[in-house]
């Protein structure tokens, strides 16, 4: 297991090194200068400019200038925001918990609305239960997250002013009434993404059972009198689900296309609308770093997938 | 001898009903009745959309303050913006530049992705290895931060170049389809590993046709069909990609009224104006859903596995 585990480990390592790779190419390819406001600023004489440029190393050979960038990134040394002076590490750590509950939340309402649904689906296909569902799948995952968003401000705060459509991080209260506050502001973010995780996830466990549910071994677990859930949640579903972990893990890419676009209806304080406010505002520095947390994300998921696939499956064995 | 057989051929072919991989395809697709209803929800669309701003002549950018905010009356079917533009006229012709990105960049993916499956599956190898490992990387960028941040680095640039509306439009179009391929290069190398080794390549090669001939003439043609389902569905998400990057306010500028750049003006004004947000984001929603539903028609007419009469 252990082994199994290290040698995923080392496996990441090639890719985030092609990643980073990606990224400082898009930077290096990028026209325009970070100093470039020095530049029209006439209160600054050009031997500043050049003397800052020497300084950070901007006038270095390519090669030299990414093996400097991507020691310091490995050092945990990301640079100063130009926009708000604190260091880039320091503000994502502050961000990324926001982020991550609520995708994980999200994630998991997703799951929790696919998992029963879609196997219902499969083990009664073309029934009219079926027909709704599918149905609902298709118009769920066509429908963009921003639109749904915009409808359930409009619907659950404008209209009935049930939910409140400002996430905040400073909740001035205690207890219960925290906790209350709490998963009133995160019921819509958390929703507008489960729900849309939770269409595209239907249609993958519904396909996923319906190609197990014909094979010889559920025909045997029935034949030697197991009783129907029996066979379904052992038999059926957990075999199912491997395709579905894989299609989950090459999906997540994916899922933070919504988050950040959550983030940003919703005002949730989380790196995505960390991400729009650096970009607007310019500051390189913090875009950089965002970008290549987010790929970060994506390789630790996979490697979450794998052990998961794993577990799934045992003949696939910690080899 | 002519005389005798000439009846007799055109007998046979009369009763045999000439069918191809196409006609059987088409058939199968008129059978999908919601793929049916999509392909003409998308028709009616893309017919209102190059058709309407020549019929329904009212000026996308008419600023009239008296008429602000007002929702949908006779003067104006769709309501009105913020500053009394005609909302019927700028979804319009929002429609014009989201469906045509959407086009547009589903062309360059599949260009690039079949270009790198065909060469991956054909060649075989160390450039097989090297291109999947590439391919591999590329799925597990990020997508939307990507997209982010190459728009945010390189759009002055482009603008200044090429002017607003085409420097955008190019740079929007690249990207979303220059991050999406992978799929289909995976799809197309899988159809070739597959295909190369069949009889009929095989007789082409024994025959003595070059490499490239078999690949565009007997290799090609046969694994379009998952790479036209591919094709489809790419619309979908590329029209998305570009509503969300001009939903966060990154895409077009304010006077190129794509639908979600509409929806990116409309959504501080929901609780007075609901109806600026809900045409261009019901547009959007239409679009996608009948470009889905004609993809899964197509997937069951092109996928010669499936028998759709078993239903």
């Amino acid at each position: 297991m252990s082994r199994y585990v290290l040698r995923r480990l080392l496996i990441m390592v090639p890719v985030i090194f092609g990643i980073s790779l990606v990224l400082f190419t898009i930077l290096a390819l990028a026209p325009g200068d970070p100093f470039e406001e020095l530049a029209t600023n006439p209160n600054v004489p050009p031997e500043v400019r050049m003397n800052l440029r020497a300084k950070f190393g901007l006038d270095d050979p390519l090669p030299v200038r990414y093996a400097r960038w991507l020691t310091s990134m490995a050092r945990g040394d990301w640079g100063f925001s130009f926009v708000s002076r604190v260091n880039v590490e320091t503000l994502i750590m502050q961000r990324l918990p926001t982020s991550l509950f609520v995708l994980g939340t999200a994630q998991l309402l997703g799951l929790l609305i696919a998992l029963p649904i879609g196997t219902y689906s499969a083990l009664r296909p073309y029934s009219i239960f079926d027909q709704i569902a599918t149905t609902l799948a298709f118009i769920g995952f066509s429908l963009p997250t921003f639109f749904t968003g915009l409808v359930f401000i409009l619907v659950f705060s404008i209209w009935l002013d049930w939910l409140p459509f400002i996430y905040r991080a400073d909740i001035a209260a205690t207890g219960w009434r925290w906790w209350w506050e709490h998963a009133r502001q995160a019921a819509m973010p958390v929703a507008v993404l489960g729900l849309f995780q939770g269409a595209t996830l239907t249609r993958f466990v519904r396909s996923a059972v319906l190609d197990v549910i014909r094979l010889d071994y559920v025909n045997t677990a029935r034949a030697k009198g197991l009783s129907e859930g029996v066979t379904v949640v052992k038999h059926v579903i957990r075999n199912a689900l491997i395709p579905v972990v894989t299609l989950v893990a090459l999906q997540l890419p994916g899922i933070f296309t919504g988050a950040v676009i959550t983030e940003q209806i919703f005002r949730v304080p989380g790196i995505g609308s960390l991400l729009i406010s650096s970009i607007l505002a310019n500051d390189t520095p913090v875009i950089m770093a965002i970008t290549f947390v987010f790929s970060c994300l994506v390789v630790i998921f996979n490697l979450v997938a794998d052990l998961l696939y794993g577990w799934l499956d045992p003949r696939i064995a910690y080899r | 001898m002519s005389v005798a057989t000439a009846p007799a051929a055109r007998l046979v072919r009369s009763a045999v009903p000439r069918t191809s991989l196409w006609r059987d395809a088409t058939r199968r697709f008129r059978r999908h009745r919601l793929a049916m209803v999509g392909f003409t929800v998308l028709l009616a669309l893309v017919a209102a959309v190059l058709v309407g701003p020549y019929v329904y002549r009212v000026p996308i950018n008419e600023i009239d303050f008296k008429a602000k905010l007002k929702g949908p009356s006779r003067a104006h079917p769709l309501g009105t913006d913020d500053l009394g533009q005609d909302l019927l006229a700028r979804v319009l012709y929002g429609g014009r530049i989201s469906l045509a990105v959407g086009v547009v960049a589903m062309l360059i993916s599949i260009t690039i992705g079949t270009s790198i499956g065909a060469a991956a599956g054909q060649l075989g190898g160390a450039t097989d290895h090297t291109l999947m490992r590439i391919t591999d990387l590329f799925l597990s960028l990020p997508q939307l931060p990507l997209l982010l941040l190459i728009v945010y680095l390189f759009r002055n640039a482009l603008t200044k170049w090429l002017g607003p509306e085409a420097g955008v439009f190019i740079l929007v179009v690249a990207v979303i389809g220059g991050l999406r391929w992978m799929p289909v290069a995976r799809l197309v190398r899988a159809q070739f590993l597959s295909l190369r080794e069949r009889e009929f390549v095989e007789a082409a090669r024994s025959l003595g046709a070059p490499p490239l001939r078999q690949v565009i003439r007997h290799i090609l043609p046969n694994a379009l069909g998952p790479v036209i389902v591919a094709g489809s569905l790419d619309v979908a998400a590329a029209i998305i990609a570009e509503s969300s990057l001009s939903f966060l306010g990154l895409g077009f500028p304010p006077d190129i009224p794509t639908w979600g750049r509409i929806l990116y003006d409309a959504k501080d004004n929901l609780d007075f104006a609901p109806h600026w947000a809900l045409f261009p984001g019901t547009a959007i929603f239409l679009t996608v859903l009948s470009i889905n539903y004609i993809g899964d028609g197509l997937r069951d007419a092109l996928d010669p596995r499936k028998v759709l009469g078993a239903k």
